[in-house]
């Protein structure tokens, strides 16, 4: 191109074509990813609905030719999935109220508290969400059969209380916690110590309720984590009167053969309530995310 | 309402000496400023005094009693903070009643006292909003209005107006100040800006790098400043301070005999206000020899800069920059050479090491030019 041409191509009145995607670029992306995310659900849900013939032909049956919603009726007659949704929703409810309160009161102590050796501590706590799980069983346990054994029989094994003990709080939910306290001004808790309150009472009159997102994502995160526990309950429970749902699934699998659409649709039915759960949290997902990227 | 005392407090951060045995006694219903540059500790005494931190030594009293170890909820003490610190989550109302209700007043007192102080700082038909949805007058009202319904002791206030636009400032000053007359509450009150020093407060406590340089009246820090520092602090454009010497008995700069002191030959720190200066031509005897830098014309006035050759050098000298304040209208071309004068009575000595005020005061013993 010559100076001249250029410069006439410059000139204000001509338009520089520029080739455009009419959607983001990020959804080359994110489309394919979500394909890959989605299929599982999507086959998990077809399954429930085919027979046990469909389910084992190869190649495999997209769509179910006579849709089986019986199979969920089935499911839920087959195996007690009531006392398993009960014991799901007790465990999950005792370990967000603990959860919530303990992290609370250890992230607020964390965060705004000055005691000696907070900072070795809080390290020592971090350290701790590096330890695989597979590496703290057999400690953990042997300390819940002990619980059982000198305690009280409902905290040892075969019994809910071993589901709850060992979460009852986390490294993590203590860590979330003081992240999201620490971006609370430091100039509301001085109001609110100068207008007569305790140390107890700003975290729970002030910092709590200016909280409620970390708190709502911790109770979401918390809930889901419960819910969908399969290798602790499959080494501390063995009484099928205190399975949790993930556990109680396993009675579709059989050692030479698995009930494909009935595992399936007690899947389906187990997913229905964390759907929610996540669904209501959502926004707070966000917003406690977003807060604390910001700060700490 | 009671008086505040500070005995010898000092405060340590590490390495860093935040307050040097700090003594000061604040009387029953006076209004008293904390003034001075950036770390200086001025806020860092506000939050000794409201219990927030606690000092290395000293002790704290209110009403004669020692308050040192006491918590912030136990002192009977209210403050406002420069961001307002307005509970986000609860009503102007139940931002008021916070307080009282902590201390488990009636129900009944709580509503009667959150209106009388609404109506008092204009802010009754806000008791139902939520903090994000007032501006920042109001805010500050609020805040106010949070420190003034408990009825407390003392009234400690850190920097409350710097968040508000210069206009707004000059009415909220205005306010406050009302306000004080109307409920003079023993009130401390931090601030860096030395207008609101210097218009609020009945005495003014200037302090630099943890230590208290002067307190007193505003006549008295403005116009009687205890060393270099106060003087170059406390009013805008601050004091003129350059090099000068006393010789045989007179104090002089740049050559020119300024006022009459009995005092040893020495180099000093000479003094003297923008508005004091008079600016003549160069040829004028007994004037200081200066070059006009630049003009600032403030409708007003105008601040009219120059360079004074202070120490006598000659052109060779690190010349001083001096700052006058000449009518409206006037006007200089820069480099020109023109003799500064200074007023009757206002010429301040400091000695050149310490920076402390010489006494006596030169400015009784003044030769004018």
């Amino acid at each position: 191109m010559t100076t001249a041409e250029l410069t006439s191509s410059l000139e204000p009145g001509s338009t520089i074509r520029r080739w455009r995607l009419p959607f983001s670029p990020w959804h080359l992306v994110l489309v394919p990813l979500t394909f890959v995310l989605i299929v599982p659900l999507l086959w998990m849900v077809v399954t429930s609905l085919q027979t046990q013939g469909e389910a084992n032909r190869f190649p495999p049956v997209l769509v179910p030719h006579d849709p089986r919603i019986a199979n969920y009726a089935d499911a839920w007659h087959t195996a007690p999935f009531g006392t398993f949704f009960l014991n799901s929703t007790v465990v999950a409810l005792v370990v967000v109220v603990s959860n919530l309160v303990v992290c609370s009161l250890a992230g607020y102590a964390f965060a705004r508290v000055r005691f000696l050796g907070s900072k070795a501590l809080f390290l020592v706590l971090m350290a701790t969400l590096m330890v695989p799980f597979q590496v703290t069983m057999i400690p953990v346990f042997l300390i819940v059969k002990w619980f059982g054994d000198n305690v009280s029989t409902y905290l040892g094994i075969d019994h809910l209380g071993a589901l709850m003990l060992p979460n009852l709080a986390t490294a993590f939910g203590i860590f979330f916690l003081r992240q999201f306290f620490q971006t609370v001004p430091v100039e509301l808790e001085e109001a609110a110590r100068v207008d007569g309150t305790s140390r107890l009472g700003v975290l729970f009159k002030i910092v709590l309720p200016l909280s409620m997102p970390a708190m709502s994502t911790l109770a979401a995160l918390t809930i889901l984590t419960s819910w969908n526990d399969f290798l602790w309950p499959l080494i501390v429970i063995t009484n099928a009167d205190q399975m949790t749902v993930p556990l109680g699934l396993s009675y579709f699998q059989g050692a030479h053969q698995t009930n494909w659409p009935l595992l399936m649709a007690g899947n389906v039915m187990s997913l229905v309530p964390m759907l929610v759960v996540f669904v209501v949290a959502q926004r707070y997902f966000v917003q406690s995310v977003a807060g604390t990227g910001l700060k700490g | 309402m009671a008086e505040v005392e500070f005995r010898g407090i000092s405060r340590r951060f590490g390495d860093v000496q935040a307050l040097h045995s700090l003594d000061l006694a604040v009387a029953d219903g006076e209004f008293l400023i904390l003034v001075g540059p950036s770390g200086c500790g001025k806020s860092t005494a506000l939050r000794l005094l409201a219990g927030l931190d606690k000092p290395t030594s000293g002790e704290i009293l209110i009403a004669g009693r020692p308050v040192t170890r006491s918590g912030p909820g136990e002192r009977d003490i209210a403050m406002v903070f420069q961001n307002y610190a307005l509970y986000p989550h609860m009503s102007v109302f139940q931002n008021l009643a916070y307080g009282l209700r902590q201390r488990r007043t009636p129900r009944a007192e709580v509503n009667r006292r959150v209106h009388e102080t609404a109506v008092l700082l204009d802010i009754d038909e806000l008791l139902d909003r939520k903090p994000r949805q007032l501006s920042g007058g109001q805010r500050q009202r609020v805040a106010m209005g949070r420190a003034l319904v408990r009825r407390p002791q003392a009234f400690l206030l850190d920097e409350p107006l710097s968040n508000l636009d210069a206009k707004l400032r000059t009415q909220v000053r205005g306010d406050l100040k009302r306000l004080h007359r109307e409920v003079p509450v023993t009130s401390i009150y931090v601030t860096h800006d030395q207008v609101e020093a210097m218009t609020l407060g009945d005495r003014i406590c200037v302090m630099s790098n943890g230590e208290v340089q002067q307190i007193g009246t505003t006549d008295d820090i403005y116009n009687r400043p205890s060393n270099t520092f106060v003087a170059g602090f406390m009013g805008s454009p601050p004091m003129n301070l350059v090099p000068g010497e006393v010789r045989g008995g007179t104090v002089r700069v740049a050559g020119a005999a300024l006022a009459d002191l009995p005092s040893p030959d020495r180099p000093v720190t000479v003094g003297f206000r923008p508005e004091d200066l008079r600016i003549g031509g160069p040829w004028e005897s007994r004037s200081v020899p200066a070059r006009i830098d630049f003009c600032e014309p403030l409708g007003s006035h105008v601040l009219v800069h120059a360079l004074v050759d202070a120490d006598g050098t000659g052109p060779e000298g690190t010349p001083s920059n001096v700052i006058a304040q000449a009518p409206p209208g006037t006007a200089y071309d820069s480099g020109a050479r023109v003799g500064f004068s200074v007023a009757a009575g206002k010429t301040y000595v400091f000695d050149a090491e310490t920076g402390q005020a010489a006494p006596p005061p030169a400015r009784d013993r003044v030769i004018t030019a």
